[in-house]
C-alpha cells in the first residue's frame, strides 16, 4: 500500500499532479493506487473459475520428461 | 483448488515445486491480465496461455528469482506483441462491451471499479500496463522496469504520465472528484 509515496521523491512532481502527491497525510498512497489495488484485489480473491479445470488437469498429468 | 498432492507418482520434484509455484501465482495472473485487457473472459485465455508458455519454458527461469516477475514477463509480451491487434477490434463490439460492463457490475463491486477500469482501458498500452504493476502489482519501478524491458527511467515516466492521465479522466473537473473509493 505504501508503494507510490515512498518511492515519489518531494520536488519530483510531474506538472499537473502537484495537488495530487501532496494528498493524504503520513505516507498513504494517492488514491489512484488505491482504486487501481483494490480493482487487482478484487479479482485475485475471486475463486478460480471452471474454465481453468482443464488447465489443472492439464498440468498435474504433465511429466517433466 | 483441487488437491495438489494427488498428482501421479514419479513426477520430478523440481517440477512439482515449479507447479505448484506457478498454480499459486493463478490469482495474480488474472488480475493482472484483467487489468491489461479489460474483458474477464479475453483475460483468463491470456492466463491460461501464459501458463502453457511457463511451464514449456520452465527450464529457463532461474530458481530463486521471482517467479510472479518471470510470468509477468511472459503475459505481457504475449500480450502486447500477439493479441494487441486483436483487442482493438474487438474491443469496437458494442456487444461485447455491454456484456462485459453487466459481469463487472454483478461480479464486483459497482460503478466505482467500472469506471476505473474503463479508465485504465483507454489508457496506452505501456502506460496502463506500468500502473498497473506498479500501483498494483507491487513491483518496484526497477522490477516493474525489467519485466516490460525498458530503463527505469521510462517506467518512471510512464508511471507519472499514466497516473496523470488517469487523473485526468476520472477527475475532468478539478476539485471535484468524481471518483473516490472507500
Amino acid at each position: 500500500m505504501e508503494l507510490m509515496l515512498t518511492q515519489r521523491k518531494p520536488g519530483s512532481a510531474i506538472p499537473g499532479t502537484e495537488g495530487f502527491s501532496s494528498r493524504g497525510p503520513d505516507n498513504r498512497p494517492p488514491g489512484w493506487a488505491d482504486g487501481l489495488r483494490k480493482l487487482y484485489d478484487s479479482v485475485v480473491s475471486e475463486p478460480l473459475p471452471d474454465s481453468f479445470d482443464d488447465l489443472l488437469k492439464k498440468l498435474d498429468q504433465a511429466d517433466d520428461a | 483448488m483441487p488437491d495438489r498432492q494427488s498428482r501421479a507418482p514419479g513426477a520430478a520434484p523440481v517440477a512439482d515445486a515449479f507447479r505448484s509455484d506457478l498454480l499459486a501465482l493463478l490469482p495474480h495472473m488474472r488480475a493482472f491480465a484483467r487489468g491489461l485487457c479489460g474483458r474477464p473472459e479475453q483475460a483468463d485465455d491470456l492466463v491460461q496461455e501464459t501458463v502453457m508458455r511457463a511451464w514449456t519454458a520452465r527450464d529457463s527461469f532461474t530458481p530463486g528469482t521471482s517467479m510472479k516477475a518471470w510470468t509477468f514477463t511472459i503475459m505481457r509480451n504475449h500480450f502486447l506483441n500477439d493479441l494487441r491487434k486483436n483487442r482493438r477490434q474487438t474491443q469496437l463490439d458494442p456487444e461485447v462491451a455491454e456484456t462485459t460492463l453487466i459481469a463487472r457490475a454483478t461480479q464486483e463491486e459497482g460503478v466505482h471499479i467500472n469506471d476505473l477500469q474503463r479508465a485504465l482501458d483507454k489508457l496506452p498500452d505501456e502506460r496502463r500496463e506500468a500502473l498497473l504493476l506498479v500501483g498494483a502489482g507491487g513491483f518496484s519501478y526497477e522490477e516493474a522496469a525489467n519485466i516490460c524491458g525498458v530503463p527505469i527511467g521510462t517506467m518512471k515516466s510512464r508511471v507519472a504520465r499514466g497516473r496523470s492521465q488517469l487523473y485526468a479522466i476520472l477527475e475532468p473537473e478539478e476539485g471535484s472528484p468524481a471518483y473516490s473509493i472507500a
